[in-house]
């Protein structure tokens, strides 16, 4: 194994956007048929790596080698013929075309009068299916297929361009559980075929189970590359940010606060069933289970975007019926939605109107009118209190950083005074430090009365910050525990089980 | 493992026949065509002489020119664009070709072939503002539209050509029957020439890999441009068709009326548009057929003629092209979130 | 990549190209409207300058008169534009509403009314013109919140369906004879402003002031750019598309007063060629046609700067088929401008050296 010719070597590469170093002399190889974590924080330079392998920017130094020969200069299409293929979060794909279409796509989409042959695509698609092992409906439009289909329609189409080495960003975002091992599954037949495949993400995730190894990057340098079993998620996480993130355990007994939120057999077909559980004021609740477990459906219906078919919810010992959301903020709920770039923030408009947008009705004098400058204090007040960093109120959200993007999404939410606040993965694509931030802001709530439920994928976050945490698998609850009586291991173990 | 493995494909294999009726039942086509059938029965029923061939060929010739023009705007609507000049070239190009014809003499080959032209290259100067300088592509061919139409109103000063060359407005017959009742059904230019267009739109559309990159493009524009289709070469291709077969048009409506009136075509492209999108061209693009547009063409000429011979007012029909589109566009979007809400869960999750 | 490259050398040259118009276009967006009023500023003093006659009362006053039909529709499509529609039914909109009013107060008035039951039938059209719009605006507004269609499909079948109603019943003629106490107000002036200009900038002061200090008008602008995200910020996006399309159709109904007084009838037909004119003045003004943004203040410069070009050529002795040529001209150049305006600050820093690394 040792003795064998990398598929791919860099040696000393280095790009530089400008003044910017995105890339600082990365020495780096995959190996024939290995399965590789790549891992780092945002922005770290992992995508500029793909992107320069891939053939889109040209390295600035160093040279890039495919089986020990040199192959700059590159570009895509090259990098292509060299067997590189790039799955990318979007997966690319055409929606509106079958699926044997897109997988396919690099034999029919050259020349503009090349006469489409169908059953040469067909044909195709199936012979690249079969090597993994899978049937799909090819004549199916993609956007009738769920995410994994959608995923393994991408992995196809690598596979039908001859990929050699397979580059899959952020892979399992999307996957439940039994999903992921049907990816791993396919994974483990590329490997075997002699395809490599380097899984980039921000974390270390359920890929390491058969990944060989795994290379950490910090600030545009490659930090080191180790077996996959010399690491965990600890040691990775110090890893990427440099920094010792002290995950001490905050869990307090509040079971002497009032109840502030009571949740009884709540169901709704299809997505939860029979959930009861007490979030007591002051009380940090997490929530933690696979991705479709029906964690982000319940905290929908508890902001009264859909509607529970049984059972019922009670905030401060009063029944609540929501028809909609508007009237859960009434109420005095608050939701933070998992996806911030679509869901969170108004990304075009300005960081003032986002922050005023839940109480905007409220800021109006008795003709209607909103004067500019209550505005502009109130939103002025939320960004000091919070600590966000911005160019100017009317500079537009999309300006800033992840990690003050969700501040902004918080202090829209915070204006509105609420209750009980929820939060779903709030601190997803927020580097390491604005996670840190988003936790003390949680536990300064906490602190003041607010009932928080959070929830999230990361044990290690729900340890850091909660004071319970509830378990729901399949539409369940199926556990309640301390943080602490239990360990993180021990938690991710009953997640994943 | 590979019991695990083939869950993915399981669920669609399993109910094979099913789902090919559901995806049947999804298309706009069937149920357009079902609408139509509908419609004819009740026409035939209730106006004797609707179903009978001089009326149909008739209906079919009257909605040729229209027809052509659809099949242009179908490539550009489909390429993720939309058009609203295309009305505007037709005339410019009628009224130039018209022009060179009658005032200059020039032989036909080289009259058809300047009208084309001019109609190509004004698709191709939309193309041009709306790849390279950026502009919304509504918004540059409103402006484009504007501006040629105004500019051909201004020059002609609103004059018809009514001294169009004879090779030009006699009629071209490729077959013609007499029917039981004694009346002559033709087979005209305008129908083969409908037909002829028609055919090869689809022939790109379906069969050359052109018309897959423009599904493609339509579909998802930054995953084609990630594969390395040609961006720029098929706004070209699709606004430069769409003059093409506008210009064709234009010269087809002079073919039939025998002259060339400027403002002919006043209105024509909301009608036109309408009509696409009746037929399941989508205005986000990547979606639609040709046989789906041209239903949806053969839909509106049906209702118009047979109001008509029901002796409806033709005032009327406009009333009816509303509440069509309104109804239509309505059932499609709400009957297709229905299905999408079942899945909706999994979509949201895809933006993380 | 090579098309990229295409696109980027000839973003460079039309930008050279344009760096003249450019730097005093520079500022004009987003925000303030500097870049318009330089360039309405230039074509004031340009057209002083050639055309005799051309700096005087009589123009002013004539552009007082002929702006305000434009602006009230432009007013009208500009709302539904910032939430990230349109609405193509506003022409049919104004006739159906003129119509009615028109054969309201031509049935209902006999030859010798008295003041008293002339105003009382004039107050009748008006409410029934309003009542009109109310509905059409409540009908439109529901079918794009409700079934969530594109409003430019729903607004075309809109369209469609109004016109074919005033078509069908009106036989295609036109309704004249409007009571002489209405248009002697209407077509009057009030120290030498024409009344109709004062009835645009109530109009447009209003609209403005909805749509910049009310929270109904902020909600306008965050759907236009993101409407999931409006929703899951508790604000009831559906009732505000109702209320857009509901202000846009009531705007209607004071462009029909309007036409009313200019025109003394209706036909359905009228005005028919400013519907996409009011799309191009938007445009201009520096609305987004995606939605999100566009102010008042920037739509009246834009109309300001067609209506002085239209006042020139006509006085110049141009046709107005010239006009609506250049208007569209215009369009495509500022638009194209704004475009390249990002382009500008970077093109030849970051843009260039990305494509030497790309090319390298």
């Amino acid at each position: 194994m040792e003795e064998e010719v990398p598929f791919l070597r860099l040696s000393g590469l280095s790009k530089r956007f400008g003044g910017v170093r995105a890339l600082e002399d990365i020495d780096w190889d995959v190996r024939p048929g290995e399965v590789h974590c790549l891992v780092g924080e945002n922005g770290c330079g992992k995508s500029t790596l793909i992107k320069t392998v891939a053939g889109v920017h040209p390295p600035s130094a160093g040279t890039i080698e495919i089986e020990g020969k040199d192959v700059l200069p590159l570009d895509p299409a090259k990098a292509k013929a060299l067997g590189i293929q790039v799955i990318f979060q979007d997966l690319s794909l055409f929606p509106n075309l079958s699926v044997a279409e897109n997988i396919a796509v690099e034999s029919h989409l050259d020349g503009a009068l090349k006469p489409v042959r169908t059953g040469q695509m067909k044909a195709i698609a199936r012979r690249v299916l079969a090597r993994l092992d899978l049937t799909l409906d090819l004549s199916a439009l993609v956007s009738d297929l769920s995410v994994a289909e959608r995923q393994i329609v991408a992995i196809a189409r690598g596979l039908a361009a001859q990929a050699r080495l397979i580059f899959m960003d952020e892979p399992t975002a999307s996957l439940t559980r039994a999903e992921v091992d049907r990816l791993l599954a396919i994974v483990a037949r590329l490997k075997a075929d002699g395809i490599a495949v380097v899984f980039v993400s921000h974390r270390l995730d359920e890929v390491v189970e058969i990944a060989e190894r795994v290379t950490v990057m910090r600030d545009g340098r490659k930090v080191g590359t180790w077996p996959v079993h010399e690491v965990d998620q600890r040691r990775i996480a110090h890893l990427m940010t440099g920094l010792d993130i002290d995950h001490a355990v905050v869990a307090r007994d509040m079971s002497a606060a009032p109840p502030l939120l009571e949740v009884r057999n709540l169901s709704r077909r299809g997505e939860f069933a029979d959930v009861s559980f007490t979030l007591r004021k002051g009380e940090v609740l997490g929530l933690v289970g696979l991705l479709g477990a029906g964690r982000t459906e319940l905290a929908l219906t508890l902001f009264g975007m859909s509607r529970a078919e049984g059972g019922e919810i009670l905030l401060d010992g009063k029944p609540l019926v929501l028809r909609s959301n508007r009237e859960a903020v009434r109420a005095g709920i608050a939701y933070v939605s998992e996806d911030r770039l679509s869901l969170g923030v108004v990304l075009p408009q300005s960081i003032e109107d986002n922050v005023n947008l839940a109480v905007m009705k409220g800021l109006a004098n008795r003709f209607g009118l909103i004067p500019p400058r209550r505005r502009r204090q109130l939103a002025g007040e939320w960004v000091k209190r919070l600590a966000i960093k911005i160019p100017g109120l009317d500079r537009p959200v999309q300006t800033l950083s992840g990690g003050n993007q969700q501040r902004v999404v918080l202090a829209k939410w915070l204006a509105a005074a609420p209750k009980l606040l929820i939060l779903d993965s709030p601190t997803v694509g927020v580097d390491i430090k604005n996670k840190q931030g988003i936790y003390e802001v949680v536990a300064e709530l906490a602190a003041r009365g607010v009932g928080v439920l959070l929830i999230s994928d990361e044990v290690s976050e729900v340890f850091a910050t909660c004071d319970r945490v509830l378990h729901m698998r399949a539409g369940r609850l199926v556990g309640e525990t301390v943080p602490g009586r239990i360990s993180e291991h021990e938690m991710e173990e009953r997640i994943y089980a | 493992m590979p019991d695990a493995l083939s869950v993915a494909g399981a669920v669609p294999h399993a109910s094979d026949g099913r789902a090919g009726l559901t995806r049947l039942r999804r298309r706009p086509e069937f149920w357009l065509l079902l609408v139509i059938l509908i419609v004819g029965a009740l026409f035939s029923a209730l106006a004797p002489g609707f179903l009978s061939l001089p009326n149909v060929i008739d209906l079919l010739e009257t909605y040729s020119v229209q027809a052509v023009m659809a099949m242009g705007l179908f490539v550009v609507l489909v390429a993720g664009g939309i058009d609203i000049s295309f009305a505007a070239t037709a005339s410019v190009s009628q009224y130039c070709a018209a022009l060179l014809a009658s005032q200059m003499g020039l032989p036909a080959p080289l009259v058809i072939l300047a009208g084309l032209l001019i109609g190509t290259a004004l698709g191709c100067l939309n193309a041009a503002l709306i790849f390279y300088l950026r502009i919304t592509s509504i918004i540059a061919t409103i402006a484009m539209m504007s501006v040629s139409f105004s500019l051909l109103m201004y020059f002609s000063g609103g004059r018809s050509i009514y001294t169009l060359p004879d090779w030009w407005t006699t009629r071209i017959t490729f077959f013609q029957t007499e029917t039981a009742s004694g009346d002559l059904a033709r087979i005209t230019l305008p129908i083969v020439l409908m037909i002829v267009v028609a055919l090869v739109t689809w022939a790109m559309m379906t069969r050359l890999s052109v018309g897959r990159q423009l599904y493609a493009m339509g579909g998802n524009a930054e995953a084609a441009r990630r594969i390395g289709v040609p961006i720029a070469r098929l706004h070209f291709v699709a606004y430069g068709y769409l003059g093409f077969t506008a210009a064709l048009a234009g010269m087809l409506q002079a073919h039939r009326v025998g002259e060339s009136v400027p403002n002919a075509f006043a209105n024509t492209e909301l009608a036109v548009l309408s009509a696409a999108v009746l037929g399941g061209a989508s205005l986000t693009g990547g979606i639609g057929t040709v046989p789906g547009v041209l239903l949806g063409i053969v839909l509106l000429a049906m209702l118009q003629n047979g109001l008509n011979l029901l002796g409806v007012s033709s005032y009327f029909f406009q009333i009816v092209i509303g509440l069509t589109i309104l109804v239509s566009t309505s059932v499609t979007v709400i009957s297709s979130r229905r299905g999408r809400r079942l899945r909706g869960i999994g979509e949201a999750s895809t933006h993380g | 990549m090579a098309e990229q490259r295409d696109a980027t050398t000839s973003l460079a040259e039309a930008q050279s190209s344009l760096s003249g118009l450019m730097t005093r276009l520079r500022g004009g967006m987003p925000g303030g409207q500097a870049g318009l009023i330089g360039l309405l500023v230039v074509l004031v003093v340009v057209f002083s300058l050639f055309i005799p006659g051309f700096a005087s009362v009589g123009t002013l006053q004539s552009f007082m008169f002929q702006l305000p039909l434009l602006g009230l529709l432009s007013l009208a499509m500009v709302v539904p534009l910032i939430t990230g529609g349109l609405n193509l039914a506003i022409i049919a909109t104004t006739n159906q509403c003129a119509l009615l009013m028109v054969w309201i107060m031509n049935s209902l008035l006999v030859p010798d009314a008295g003041v008293g039951a002339t105003l009382g039938v004039i107050a009748l059209a008006m409410l029934a013109g309003l009542a009109l719009c109310l509905v059409i605006g409540l009908v439109t507004g529901a079918l794009v919140a409700y079934t969530g269609v594109h409003p430019i499909l729903v607004t075309l079948g809109t369209k469609s369906l109004i016109d074919g109603i005033s078509i069908y019943l009106t036989r295609g003629r036109a309704l004249s004879g409007v009571p002489e106490i209405l248009s002697s107000t209407l077509n009057g002036s009030v120290f030498g402003v024409p009344v109709i200009f004062l009835i645009l900038i109530f109009a447009a002061v209003f609209v403005g002031v909805v749509l910049k200090r009310t929270a109904f008008g902020i909600a306008c602008a965050m759907i236009g750019s993101n409407l999931e995200a409006t929703r899951y910020s508790a604000i009831d996006v559906k009732r505000v598309l109702v209320g857009v399309y509901t202000m846009s159709s009531l705007t209607c109904f004071v462009a029909a007063l309007v036409m009313v007084a200019t025109f003394n009838s209706a036909s359905a037909d009228y005005a028919q060629s400013y519907l996409l004119v009011t799309i191009l003045a938007a445009v201009l003004g520096g609305v987004d046609p995606f939605g999100g943004f566009g102010t008042i203040t920037g739509l009246m410069v834009a109309l300001s700067v067609l209506q002085v070009i239209s006042s020139g050529f006509n006085q110049f002795g141009l046709s107005n088929y010239l006009t609506l040529a250049i208007w569209g001209a215009t369009l495509i150049v500022v638009v194209a401008a704004q475009t390249l305006k990002p382009y500008l600050g970077d093109i030849f820093s970051l843009r260039r050296r990305d494509q030497q690394e790309k090319s390298a």
